[in-house]
Formats: structure tokens, sequence, C-alpha cells
């Protein structure tokens, strides 16, 4: 049989590995740490949203457990364009420009697999959420990487001073270029793009004739003093934009994985056609659930009685917490504009400590000996940068501060008496 | 769109139109057609495969335990490649029926419905210029998601060896020789859906030894679609491919919780196989989705530990389900024939395939568009709404001749559903003599 393709897996998949994370969470369920590494929050579901779900199911109307509409349930694509329509003051038909997707992940996977050809490069700007680079390789993309850079070295570090070098991105943009990934706000680092950020992006998206994919899902997740800024409503980008969301993080329910994108039809037709030929359609009784959510929300917003203002009112202090723990130990902490990460640099730390026990580069050995010794987790940032800039991030440990506060306690309990030992 | 996005610059090296290639000849599933008809005609809807009465409590209250309960972290991420109270309740329930210790964390892939089984088996395992043989007729996915992956789908017919008489899915049969044929040295994989859609034919052990032949001659990995295993009716058995000599290693077999546990609708499927050829499906799953619902994985290993229970017993909701689903099944075809409408009898499913024709010829269907199945259900739809689905659109392009006479119904309804489906069908065949 040597005319096929002898061997067994496709040529796509070459290059392509367990994901990061793998090694991270055996050594997790080996040692149990205080777990600070994947994002989650470790309290409850809000209700309204469980008790929506809990009610779908006891409904009369059977059928909301069995298959819906493809491109999404109608109840939540109505939903959807009810909100959007208003965030981006214009009418977003909720038929032909929402596909309703399995968590920010398939709309991400969708979105590349449907634009992206052999040979086009995708721009992505690191540290990146570490599916960027393997759904580009899959769809035969080149990936192009260009990072982050914190303007400052010393003092308190906003994830606001975390920039793009304006000629060095510029310079990232060839005849080739199909596509820019920007996530706002960022993961890992928690930066809120600024309008004239989001400006500059736009410009050359025009200028070069890119699509820009905007990863918005943690939009609702905005602290005091920046504001979340939706691409698709700056000058010429509603044309090329098409921006991602998650219930996940809207409603603190990432198991549920349902996530949307929305852009113009004659983008948006793609993905929801890979998506029909790739998942069909997405939980029924979960979007019903989600419908009911975003319906209530919709009401709430911008009052007190809103989850999301409830959400930021919560994490908003965990943060600063968090912040002040960290720098106290001497981890030079990033404090974010946005979103549950927070990055500290542990470069001071990790050379009063032995590390070659451990394997990998710096941050890894550091987050493994952390969760080995002093039963605490936490995401190396090597992980979110390509192979060529992986020392970009070498200094750098990740943790989720959307955690109860009894976690939290722990945390700084181990952070404390770690720095204790090491005086 | 063509003009706003040539007016700036050259861009001539990349690719310059929007779709990427892969996309290529994808059109709208017919799904997508017929629901849009069905709501726009609100008929008695025979047409797509789910129940219209309300799925099994005991399922449903595992999902409603799983989101309220205590256990807050069955709302957050869990095992990519499948929660672990799910694959530890698959490994036990397939180890059992495959007569083989089925690791969980290794032999198993929790996917969002077989959709996604399928999805990532055929992008992880089919190169561009792999030939992929497909059975027809073939649930409808199979062809795109083998287009998608560059893969030359290789058509091979199941015909009915009868023309008269009361026809079983068992008389619809490959030739051996036509189907030896379809190898070459060139062919990747085969795709093998028992019990079928929408003939509800059960594959019987010969027909799976010649089927397992060839691929052991060819070396062609075999994907078994079996969502429809525990639907099998007295005198049939349901047959794992898996467990034939030398077809562990080169076989894939794919489930559906949704067509387990009469809840289509919540998307969570299944595959599993030896670990060479399921790791690759898993990393691709990794890349596509990541990870699936959390609630839904944890009700649907609550469902198989209940049923695992009460297999066999009088008290098996699989048990009851054949038990229930058997006289419908019997009813439809006794009217269908009473009309001159000649269905296929299924062995298994909840789909009946018949043949119009005769009833077809007495209408005029000028008005609507297509082979001649979809303009005849087009027509039962907005003329006497009742609603199927055309089986040409399980063919090729070639062979669409093939299922143009056919109507497939779905039975898996209430009785008052059925009822008004027979009563218009007794009804038209009145109206036409």
């Amino acid at each position: 049989m040597s005319s096929r393709t002898s061997h067994v897996v496709a040529d796509r998949l070459n290059g392509i590995q367990e994901n990061v994370w793998v090694e991270l969470i055996e050594l997790a369920k080996e040692v149990k740490p205080v777990n600070l590494g994947q994002g989650f929050p470790d309290f409850a579901a809000p209700e309204f949203i469980t008790k929506a779900l809990r009610d779908a199911l006891k409904q009369p109307d059977i059928f909301l457990n069995q298959y819906t509409r493809s491109y999404g349930h109608p109840r939540l694509v109505n939903a959807l364009s009810k909100l959007y329509s208003k965030l981006l003051c214009r009418e977003l038909d909720p038929l032909n420009e929402i596909l309703v997707t399995i968590g920010a992940d398939e709309a991400i996977y969708c979105t590349i697999m449907a634009l992206v050809n052999p040979g086009d490069e995708v721009i992505i700007i690191e540290p990146f959420f570490d599916i960027y680079e393997p759904v580009t390789k899959m769809a035969g993309g080149i990936p192009v990487f260009v990072p982050l850079r914190p303007k400052k070295t010393h003092g308190p570090i906003s994830s606001a001073d975390w920039v793009l070098d304006p000629k060095e991105l510029a310079s990232k943009f060839t005849n080739k270029t199909k596509m820019i990934i920007v996530n706002t706000p960022n993961n890992p680092l928690g930066k809120v793009f600024t309008r004239s950020e989001l400006e500059m992006i736009a410009e050359l998206c025009k200028k070069h004739n890119v699509i820009c994919v905007m990863d918005e899902v943690y939009e609702w997740l905005v602290f005091k003093g920046s504001e979340h800024i939706r691409m698709a409503t700056l000058p010429g980008m509603w044309e090329r934009t098409l921006t991602i969301g998650s219930a996940g993080k809207t409603f603190s329910i990432t198991g549920w994985k349902i996530g949307w994108l929305y852009g113009p039809r004659e983008l948006t037709k793609f993905p929801q056609l890979l998506h029909e030929n790739c998942i069909s359609s997405c939980a029924t009784p979960l979007q019903e659930a989600i419908a009911v959510g975003l319906e209530i929300e919709n009401e709430h917003m911008g009052t007190p009685e809103s989850y999301w203002r409830d959400l930021v009112d919560t994490l908003e202090p965990k943060r600063d917490r968090m912040a002040k723990f960290l720098t106290t130990v001497g981890m030079a902490p990033t404090v974010p504009e946005g979103g549950y990460f927070m990055m500290a640099d542990v470069s001071e730390i990790a050379s009063k400590i032995d590390l070659d026990a451990e394997t990998g580069m710096k941050d890894y050995r550091f987050v493994k000996w952390l969760c080995r010794n002093k039963k605490l987790q936490g995401i190396p940032i090597s992980a979110f940068y390509c192979n060529e800039h992986r020392n970009l991030g070498e200094n750098f440990i990740r943790f989720c501060f959307c955690k109860e506060e009894t976690t939290l306690e722990k945390a700084e309990q181990i952070i404390m008496d770690l720095k204790n030992s090491l005086l | 769109m063509v003009s706003i996005f040539r007016r700036l610059g050259s861009h001539s090296s990349r690719t310059s139109h929007v779709a990427a290639d892969r996309l290529k000849g994808m059109q709208e599933s017919v799904w997508v057609e017929f629901i849009r008809l069905a709501q726009e005609v609100k008929p008695v809807n025979l047409g797509q495969g789910f129940p219209d009465f309300a799925a099994p409590e005991f399922v449903t209250k595992a999902l409603s335990d799983a989101v309220t309960g205590p256990n807050v972290l069955l709302n957050q991420y869990t095992r990519g490649f499948g929660h672990l109270r799910l694959v530890n309740a698959l490994s036990k329930l397939y180890s059992k029926l495959l007569g083989r210790e089925l690791d969980p964390l290794t032999e198993i892939l929790v996917t969002v419905g077989a959709y996604e089984a399928l999805y990532c088996t055929i992008m992880a395992l089919v190169n561009p210029g792999d030939e992929v043989i497909i059975i027809e007729p073939f649930f409808d996915c199979y062809e795109p998601m083998t287009k998608m992956a560059g893969g030359i789908p290789v058509f091979v017919p199941l015909r009915p060896k009868k023309t008269h008489g009361p026809i079983s899915s068992a008389d619809w049969v490959l030739d051996p020789k036509e189907f030896a044929s379809k190898f070459t040295n060139k062919t990747k994989m085969i795709i093998v859906n028992t019990p079928h859609n929408p003939l509800g034919k059960v594959f019987t052990r010969s027909e799976l030894e010649m089927i397992a032949e060839l691929c052991k001659k060819h070396n062609v990995i075999c994907v078994m679609d079996e969502v429809y295993e525990w639907l099998v009716f007295k005198g049939s058995e349901h047959i794992r491919m898996a467990t034939l000599p030398g077809m562990w290693e080169r076989t894939i077999t794919v489930g559906s919780a949704g067509k387990t546990f009469s809840v289509t609708g919540w998307k969570l499927g299944w595959l599993y196989g030896p670990h060479e050829l399921t790791r690759p499906a898993q990393l691709l799953h990794q890349n596509c989705v990541y990870t699936c619902a959390t609630p839904i994985q944890e009700a649907v290993a609550v469902g198989f530990e209940i049923e695992m229970e009460r297999m066999g017993t009088p008290d098996s909701y699989w048990q009851d389900l054949i038990e229930t689903l058997e006289p419908k099944r019997d009813r439809m075809a006794k009217f269908l024939t009473t009309v001159g409408m000649a269905p296929t009898v299924p062995e298994g499913g909840y789909f009946m395939i018949a043949d119009f024709s005769e009833i077809g010829s007495k209408v005029n269907l000028d008005s609507e568009q297509g082979t001649k199945d979809y303009r005849f259900v087009k027509w039962l739809s907005r003329n006497k709404k009742l609603q199927g689905i055309p089986p040409s659109a399980f063919y090729c392009n070639e062979h669409k001749n093939l299922g143009e006479d056919y109507i497939r119904f779905c039975f898996f309804k209430e009785e008052t559903t059925l009822e008004k489906a027979e009563k218009i069908i007794v009804d038209l065949k009145k109206s036409l003599t």
C-alpha cells in the first residue's frame, strides 16, 4: 500500500502534541496543590444560570433535550443579538451574523479553519492563548509572532505597560497576511487594549486587507479605570472583524463549553459552514439556559443587580490582594486591567532556589518545584510564546485569582512561608 | 464583498479569496433546508431523527443534579479527552461487550456527539489523496468530512435484492465483487454504519467478515458508526466489528449518548479503539473543542451506571425503548404498505425508508425543485403537512438516482404523531384514487 500515505496519522497533525497543561495537570492530581493554575472559579456558578438549566429540563417543552438549529438555538441567538446590537450600535442579524460554538475554542477553530489556507500568514500577538498556534498550523497557515513587551522594568507594573512596538508590528504585515488574532482583555496579561492601540491594529488591517479575529471572552471582566472597546465598532472594521465570546467566562460556567462568534455575514457564513460539518449543533438545554441568563443580565446591565458588575466587584479586591502578597515576596506582578489572571516575574525568587531537580525552561522548573515542594500551582508563561521567543516568558508565572477567599488565603500563606524560608 | 476586499492595495500572493479551499463545494446540509421548511409549514414531522416525547427522567434528573448539586466543579472544565466518571463508565460497559479491557484514558475519547467523533477521526487520519470508502446510502456528513480532509470519497451502494413483496433492511446488500473492486492502494479508511441510517440494516457477522477481510488485506482503517447499537429489533443482533479477529487494531467505533438515552440535544458522543488510532483523534479534538461539557458528561455517566446495573433485566431502559419502538415500526410499515408506499422494514434504528414512486407518479410535483424525492418531500410537507427526508441526500451526486424513489420517515414519535401521519397518508391515497 505504498501509494496511500503509508503512515497512519494525517499530516495536519505533524508537530501537534498534547498541550502543555497535561504534564502539570498530572502533577496536580498527584500533589493536590492549592490550584491557581487553570482558569476557572472554585466557587459556585451563579444560581440564576444553574436554575435556568434545571428549569429547562423540567419544562413541558421536551424539544429542549433534542437537536436545535445548527448555527445556534433561536432563543440564544436572539438574546445575543439583542445584547450585542446595543453594544455595537448596529442591528446584529441573529440568523446570519452569529454562530454558537462549543466554547470560544471551537469559535477559534472554525474561524481559522474556514478562512486560512496553506501558506496564509496569521499574526499572533504574544503572549498568546495556547490554541492559536496549533490551529493555525493545522490549517496550513504560517503563524507570525509579535510580542507585547513591558515598557517598565521597575516599580509597579500594570498590564497597560505591556505594549507593541508599532514599527515591529507593522513589519509583520506582508502580502501573505490573511488574519491577525487579538485577545482583549488579554490572557495571561490582563491587558485591555486602548482605543488607540486598537486603531493602530485597525489601520494595518485595512491597509493590508487582513481579517481581524478578536478574542473578547473576558469582555465583562474589566476593572475600574479601563474600558473594553470592541474592534468591530471601529471605523471600517465591521466588515473585516469576527468577534468571539464565551458563556463560560460570562457566567462562570467554564464547564458548559458554549461560546459564540459574530461578524458580517460575508465572513460568518464560512465558520458557520465549517461548524455544520464538524459539530453540527451545540447542546440545546445549555443554550436555552444561557439565553435565559443573558435575558436576565440584559435587564440588569448597569444596575446594582448586574451579575457582571458583581463579578468585577468581587474580583477586583482579589486582584489587589494577590498583587500585594506577590509584591511582598519579591515576585513582581503585572497588575491586570481585566480578566482573572495575573503574571508575576519570579526571577528574583527563583534565583534563590535550587531548581535542578526539575526539567524544562526556567518557568516550568519553578512551577513544578513550587507545586511539588510548596503545594501551590501556577502556569508557566513560556507556554504562551512561540519556540523562538520562549525566553521572553521564562521569568514569569501565571496565577488565577478567580478563587474563593480561603483558596487565596492558603496561597498567600504558602507564599509568605516561602519568603520567610529564603531569608 | 469581493469589491470591498479588492479595492485596498494588492494582495495577490496570499489566497485572495476569503474562504479557505477546504470549504470548496460545501453547501448547506439537507437538514438546514428541511428544518427551515418545517419551521415555516409546521407539519407532522417525521423528518429529523429525534423523539417527540420526553427524554427519560433518570437522565434529565442526573443533569439537573449535576448542575445544582454541591460539587461546584461540575460546572467547570473537566479532562479534555473525557470526564473521568464517564470514561470509566464507558470502559466498564464496553470492556464487557468487547470481551477485552478498554483503557478509559488512552482508548476512549468523548466528543461533541458522534458527529465530532467522526470529524476528529477523519481529520486525524485522512490525508489529501487518501481514499475513503463510503457505503451508500450514507449518513450525510461522511462525504463533506472526507472532502474537508482532502480525502477522496469512493462510494459503493447497498442494493435491494428484491423488488417485490415485503422488503426488510436485510434484503439490502453489497455486491461482493463490486465492493472488493473499491479497495485500491490509496484506500485509507472505510466507514460502516450499523445499525444503518436510513435503511435500518443490521450488518450480519458474515457481512462484517467480508468487510474485515478486505480491510486486513488492504491495510485499511475501519470506522464503525454504531450510534444505534442499542436499537436492534427481535431477530437481529448487533455485532461489533472491533470484536472480529484481527480487527481491534484497525477499528475505531463511534457511539452516541443522544441515541442511547434519547437526548439528541445533549450532543455527546464517544469513540473507542486502540491507542494508535484514538491518540491522533484525541489530539485533533484537543485543538478543535478542547473539552466537552462537564455536567452533561457527568449526567451521561450516571445514566450508564444505572443502565449497566439493569442491562438484560425488565427494568432496562434500552429494553423498554426497543419494546416501545418495535410496534411503532410495525404500525408504520403497515400503513405505508396499505397506501402503496413500499417500505423497507428496518432491523434496527428508528428510520424507515419507503418507495413512494407509485404514489409519486400520480401527483404533480412541478412546483418543487430538485431530484424527485426532494420534490416529493417538499410537496408532501407543503401540501399535506407531513414531513420526511429525501434519501438522495444520502447518495453521492453520481448515484442520486438510487435514492430518488424513496422517502425516509422517523417512527420514534408519540402515538398521536403516528396516528396523524397515518391519517394524512391514508387521505392522500384516497384523494388519488
